[in-house]
């Protein structure tokens, strides 16, 4: 399991000013009333504009987000609820000895360079991962033993050992198909089989897209959709409110709501993420490796004031690494609860009582306004803390992630289903915990049932050993025209699926 | 003359040859590894080594650096790190924005100060002259972004006048055009005529004081007019240098402006270029901002020699 959580987490960045100045009621709509399939056209706002569009390259999360779903499709994907379900793979079985996936494929699918799709592009695309990509996340795929091709609709996957994960990680970008005829310019001219064609990008502005009228499937009702990317979170808002687009896909700065729901015009959609906050420990430092000390430091922490007040109390409280939308969810908020009493007791008993700690913050808009919180409820809890602001991604990357040079940080880990990624001995939280990894491979290795259950009992032991703490779950917030249906109320999958919306 | 002009342009040169080691140096010390930054945080050592050795960031910096200085001396600007294009045509195109902007900026700025400035000098003792002082001292305080923002606040969102953000090339869609340059080229000009306004001020009162405009009067020539005849044309000497000096703070305002009305020029262009890492991009960017300022600064040298006689001879 690998992790792009930063670069994701680069549209924050982007969006630093957090000021609205002003609520106000102008704006302007856009027509509407023609019948699906018309000629309509919507612009959505987003932020981070991605840096190249191929995306077996060029890491972050802004490429994915426009072209996979849209563009490109993957063999199984995932619902707004977190189920993997079919897309191009129409069905697939496993075998008992859960190493053998056979997958039919639809069969009237075709790429936008009229190629028809087979078994043989999905294997070309597997074997792809393996050999050309550059980015990290394509060790996900190093589990594949062989893939070939059945029959022109049946592929078949065999693994070197059971791995529920791979059939996950099959619903992302790396399980993204391509035609071997279509990759030759992937950064300026993607070719896909989705409900979408790449039409023009125009740098520093926006990505446009068209309707693909040849999609296999049903055809999505717009027939141009344009992402148009904002670096500033006033100027996204502004932008919705001139009319000059109809749905911010991300909403930058919450307590800037107040303007879009105090008027009939716009509806705002409230959802999860997969974007855990965590206040991570550096768990190799001696202060840090005590089991009180990490325990005191969660009591210390009033979650619900902390997220009052850092982030409009749009969040949702989760007590460890699991997102509502992951089979294996569960409530762990008890495990430790608000008590500055105990907490102060636990630090005396520790002996961390009055020692500085060092909290290394990311310029990222939610690290710095929360980071505020922790460092004044920790102190009233007998700890000094020590804030330094590290530029984000660059700097915090070298010193946090790669020399765990840091006591604790608050960054945002967005990656679907990456508990055991973030916490191992190798990665900067540096925790090093061989129950839990007994947990993550029955997990991995069992089925669905065995999966759910040590899932579960690692998400426990995380909370229980107090691992670090998860400050909240970022919200998914949208902001649109009123008449635009079909928009995610989730954001769990790395793509932004353009095909369900309608006027 | 010549002699002076030869000076002017040796100057001119080893600036930049200084500045592009300065530029050079300052990118090199700055921390965060871009091969890194590209391939995400769990790329392995090997796979950021061989990016680097990709990019070209494992030679010797004298090496790099040579290596650069010869490529822009060609015309090329190399290749970006992250999108893998050229860099040249994407610096000329953002550079044609920006300069729509700093032009119709710096328009409105000398519309706005020229009058005003002359007026407040000629009637410094009146209350029009100090009314007229006080708003420009408003001006001078409020920087370019928040003079935008306020603009988008009432004439984009408020009265619906204007677009909020966006540009449309003018050979695409001039009217389109004109409408989206407006509030930007505003927010820029009218804070840039603030200041110049306050110059112009003391220009004009300077060339009030001498003696050859107390004569002209003597001859009977109302003040205006005399200041018309034989005044500003000395008065702009002053003015000319100080609006080559402006020319950096309006670059600098544009790359701030473009942020707030979201449009793709030069700033944009390096505010993504220094969070991607895009280190050659962010070198390219930056040389060309110092360029244009140190080649502005050059010609305002020159123009200076133009409109004051007694230099052309000494």
């Amino acid at each position: 399991m690998k992790s792009s959580f930063s670069t994701r987490a680069v549209a924050f960045l982007a969006s630093a000013a957090l000021l609205a100045l002003t609520a106000c009621s102008a704006g302007s709509g856009t027509s509407s009333g023609s019948t699906p399939g018309g000629d309509q056209n919507l612009s959505i706002g987003l932020v981070a504009e991605p840096a190249s569009l191929d995306f077996t390259t060029t890491d972050g999360a802004a490429i994915p987000q426009a072209l996979l779903g849209n563009v490109y499709e993957t063999l199984v994907k995932q619902d707004d609820s977190g189920k993997i379900v079919p897309a191009l793979a129409k069905s697939w079985t496993v075998s008992p000895d859960r190493k053998t996936y056979t997958f039919d494929l639809a069969d009237n699918a075709k790429f936008t360079n009229d190629k028809p799709f087979t078994a043989n592009d999905a294997v070309f695309s597997i074997n792809r991962v393996k050999t050309a990509w550059t980015t990290s996340l394509k060790a996900a795929m190093e589990v594949v033993a062989s893939a070939k091709a059945l029959s022109p609709t049946q592929l078949q996957v065999t693994l070197t050992k059971p791995s529920n994960d791979w059939l996950f990680r099959m619903t992302t970008r790396i399980g993204a198909m391509f035609s071997e005829s279509g990759v030759s310019a992937l950064a300026t001219a993607p070719v896909g089989t989705g409900p979408f064609k790449f039409s023009k990008w125009n740098r520093g502005d926006s990505i446009v897209l068209t309707r693909n009228d040849g999609y296999w499937s049903t055809k999505p009702f717009f027939q141009q959709i344009t992402l148009k990317y904002f670096k500033d979170a006033t100027a996204l808002n502004n932008a919705l409110l001139t009319g000059t687009i109809n749905v911010i896909g991300t909403v930058q700065a919450p307590e800037a709501l107040s303007q879009f729901t105090s008027n009939d015009k716009y509806q705002v959609i409230e959802g999860t993420t997969n974007g855990e906050v965590l206040l991570s420990f550096n768990n190799s430092r001696p202060a840090m490796a005590d089991l009180q000390t990490r325990q005191a430091i969660r009591m210390a922490i009033d979650h619900k004031a902390l997220l009052d007040t850092c982030w409009a109390g749009r969040g949702k409280l989760i007590g460890s690494m699991v997102p509502p939308t992951d089979p294996w969810y569960e409530d762990l908020t008890g495990v430790a609860p608000f008590d500055l009493a105990k907490a102060k007791s636990l630090l005396q008993a520790s002996g961390a009582a009055g020692k500085t700690f060092r909290l290394r913050l990311p310029t990222l808009p939610y690290a710095t306004s929360c980071g505020q919180v922790v460092k004044s409820q920790l102190e009233q809890a007998g700890l000094k803390v020590q804030i330094d602001q590290l530029e984000f991604p660059a700097a915090w990357l070298t010193t946090v992630f790669k020399n765990a040079d840091y006591d604790m940080s608050i960054v945002a880990h967005v990656e679907p289903r990456d508990l055991g990624a973030v916490f191992n001995a190798k990665y900067y939280t540096r925790y090093n915990d061989p129950t839990l990894q007994g947990y993550l491979a029955a997990a991995d290795a069992g089925d669905e049932a065995a999966q759910v259950d040590n899932m579960k009992k690692a998400a426990k032991r995380l909370s229980e050993q107090a691992a670090g703490d998860w400050l909240f779950l970022l919200p998914n917030l949208m902001v649109a025209d009123k008449g635009v249906k079909g928009l995610p109320t989730n954001a769990i999958t790395e793509n932004f699926d353009l095909s369900k919306l309608a006027r | 003359m010549i002699l002076r002009l030869i000076e002017r342009t040796g100057v001119f040169l080893v600036s930049l040859a200084v500045s592009s080691v300065l530029v050079f140096a300052f990118m090199a010390v700055l921390p965060g590894d871009p091969a890194r930054v590209a391939l995400g945080v769990n790329a392995s050592d090997e796979a950021v080594a061989e990016l680097r050795r990709q990019f070209g960031l494992d030679r010797p910096l004298p090496t790099q650096y040579f290596d650069w200085l010869g490529g822009l001396l060609r015309g090329d600007f190399g290749t970006s790190y992250v999108s893998k294009a050229a860099i040249g045509p994407q610096v000329f195109d953002r550079l044609q924005v920006t300069l729509w902007l700093v032009v119709a900026g710096m328009i409105i700025a000398l519309l706005v100060a020229a009058p005003a400035g002359t007026v407040m000098a000629a009637r410094h003792r009146q209350v029009s002259g100090l009314a007229l002082s006080a708003l420009s001292q408003i001006g001078v305080a409020v920087p370019a972004f928040l003079a935008g923002i306020l603009l988008i606040v009432v004439f984009a969102v408020k009265l619906g006048w204007l677009p909020a953000n966006g540009w449309t090339p003018p050979a695409q869609d001039p009217a389109m055009f004109l409408k989206q340059l407006i509030l930007p080229a505003l927010s820029l000009g009218l804070v840039q005529g603030a200041v110049l306004t306050r110059y112009v001020r003391s220009a004009v009162l300077d060339v009030l004081r001498e003696d050859y405009l107390r004569t002209a009067r003597a001859k009977g020539l109302r003040p205006f007019q005399a200041l018309w005849k034989h005044g500003l044309r000395n008065a702009a000497v002053p003015v000319v240098t100080v609006l080559g000096l402006q020319l950096a703070t309006l670059l600098i305002g544009a790359v701030v402006v473009e942020r707030v009305f979201v449009i793709p020029g030069l700033g944009s262009l390096l505010l993504d270029g220094v969070s991607n890492r895009d280190l050659l991009l962010v070198q390219d960017v930056v040389m060309v901002l110092v360029m244009a300022v140190l080649l502005v600064n050059f010609l305002v040298d020159v123009l200076y020699v133009a409109l004051d006689p007694r230099l052309r001879t000494s």
